[in-house]
């Protein structure tokens, strides 16, 4: 995804009011944009609170910030200055971040970030947006990035191999079944792309985590008893979303990243199945899940 | 001058005055950059454009929002505000609350508070201009306290990087700073880190003046000493005590006979 970031920033680069703001990675990728347009294109360094405040300021006079970083340092670090200079003062942002939830297993427990969503989803009017893979992030960044509103979007190394028509604000649905309905996000649907057309589940695919589609989600929740979720980072809010605009009861089962620090290195696949979040794992639950009447 | 003195005298007591009435605000702070902020709207803005909300307006950005009312009381001077609105300050639906709110005050820039929010804010505002081609200077009063913030040394660093010569930024040197952490040679360190720094006396309009029409290329800070509390004796001498208490009706009567 991050190489299509760059494609992406680099086709709307011609609008003389967006700045590009790097803190201090993937300068390489940007290269040639920083020398065609060095005055918007800028690797700003390593100090991210201001720059959050920086591209506020830019902001406030009609430029379009697009930030980017890595999520525990923009996110998690600068929650304050993204919340205060964007969100109460409602100007329009781009934060992009790499290093998903533990995508920089290797580098250790102060490079993940998969308290990202939960903090962004904590800041009114904040728009989230989770694509699945390159293509996703292209079309999702293109239609929303000048929207007026501030925007997250999370860049992932897993990617699905799906190709939904996907659009800013709307979930799909795209599988239907009677026993159950799967909720996933974005790259997620990754774990389960390989087996899920065996059962008879539906399955709600979400890429705008805010705004969220709760016209289809209900359409689809209100004829389920059993909502399966899997998000790969600190389980959301999204049962309590469900649950708030369903006219029924429904039993909420999650896949999500348990809320603990991940003090293992190696590869990401590896802290996959140390932490349970993997294909076989899930599909044996979605199985049991299915043939049980509680 | 003595009518300058007079207003400023006056624009005091209207700060004490709304203080007493909300039993809110941070008067000391307010009072040590009313000077700062009176020069500014008073020489360096033009009022007609900030009434407008002109994208070619002059900004002032300010970083220590707890100082609001300074800037509320020579706004309502300038006529930008009005009175009857402002004397709602800090009630339920007021516009005005003890920090500044850019969503609903007409010439407040930046919804400050937090410290070392609005210096950073500024520099973006600043080089927004440069991109844009825009001349008018953006303006940041910034406290000593305020120093004690990561941002203010990072966007330090940011604004002398992109030369950012239309960026003036006035540091409120109330010596707030001085209980926790002694910042020392607050010019050597700016200096330091690329900005042209001038020191002068911050109550001294004249001063005020001169150093603000100081051309550099390089980004401009205005060390401004001044007194927590300044014009009203008992906050001069007890700042601390004073932060952030409440006026009571006998300290308005004194502070009407001194400044009245």
């Amino acid at each position: 995804m991050r190489k299509q970031f760059a494609k992406t920033v680099e086709k709307i680069f011609y609008r003389r009011n967006v700045v590009l703001i790097l803190g201090d990675i993937g300068v390489h990728s940007f290269g040639k944009l920083m020398q065609k347009y060095p005055k918007r294109a800028i690797n700003i360094g390593i100090l991210e609170q201001s720059s959050i405040s920086f591209a506020a300021g830019l902001a406030k006079l009609g430029i379009i910030p697009i930030i980017h970083t890595i999520a525990p340092f923009m996110v998690s670090r600068c929650f304050e200055q993204i919340k205060v200079d964007f969100g109460y003062q409602q100007l329009m942002g781009n934060f992009v971040s790499v290093g998903a939830s533990y995508d920089y297993s290797k580098l250790g427990c102060t490079h993940h970030c998969p308290e990202d969503i939960n903090l962004m989803k904590n800041i009114p009017n904040m728009q989230i947006i989770i694509p699945g893979n390159s293509y996703e992030f292209d079309k999702l960044f293109i239609s929303t990035y000048k929207n007026k509103f501030p925007t997250y979007f999370r860049l992932n190394e897993r990617e699905n191999c799906q190709k939904i028509r996907i659009k800013f604000g709307k979930a799909n649905i795209i599988q239907k079944g009677k026993k159950a309905t799967i909720v996933v996000v974005g790259p997620a649907l990754s774990f389960i792309e390989n087996f899920i057309k065996k059962y008879d589940v539906n399955v709600i695919y979400i890429t705008t985590l805010a705004p969220l589609d709760k016209k289809l989600i209900k359409k689809i929740c209100n004829n389920t008893d059993k909502v399966i979720i899997i998000e790969q980072y600190y389980q959301s809010s999204l049962n309590n979303e469900i649950s708030n605009i369903v006219d029924k009861k429904i039993k909420f089962y999650n896949f999500s990243i348990p809320v603990k620090f991940i003090s293992n290195y190696g590869t990401t696949k590896e802290i996959d199945k140390q932490i349970g979040f993997h294909e076989k794992l899930i599909e044996k639950k979605i199985i049991k899940l299915m043939s049980s009447n509680k | 001058m003595s009518k300058k003195i007079n207003i400023l005298n006056q624009l005091r007591y209207r700060i004490c005055e709304l203080a007493f009435v909300a039993q809110e605000g941070h008067v000391p702070s307010s009072l040590s950059i009313l000077d700062i902020v009176y020069v500014l709207y008073n020489n360096f803005v033009n009022l007609e454009s900030i009434k407008k909300n002109s994208l070619l307006k002059e900004n002032i950005i300010l970083s220590k929002g707890h100082g609001c009312m300074a800037q509320y009381v020579v706004l309502e001077e300038k006529k930008i505000l009005k009175k009857k609105e402002l004397n709602t300050f800090a009630q339920f639906n007021s516009k005005f609350g003890g920090h500044p709110d850019s969503k609903k005050i007409l010439g407040i820039d930046a919804s400050t508070g937090s410290l070392g929010h609005g210096f950073p804010f500024a520099a973006g505002i600043a080089y927004a201009k440069k991109i844009k081609k825009i001349k008018s200077k953006v303006y940041c009063i910034i406290g000593d306290g305020e120093c004690n913030e990561g941002t203010i040394w990072e966007t330090s660093l940011i604004a002398s990087h992109h030369k950012l010569n239309n960026l003036i930024c006035l540091l409120d040197n109330n010596l707030s700073s001085k209980r926790a952490i002694d910042l020392k040679n607050l010019s050597k360190k700016f200096s330091s880190f690329g900005w042209h720094t001038i020191e002068i006396n911050g109550h001294s309009n004249t001063e005020l003046i001169k150093a603000i029409n100081t051309k550099n290329k390089k980004p401009l800070m205005i060390i401004c000493n001044t007194i927590k509390g300044n014009g009203i004796d008992f906050m001069e001498k007890n700042p601390n005590e004073w932060h952030h208490k409440k006026i009571e009706k006998s300290d308005l009567i004194k502070i009407k006979e001194k400044l009245l």
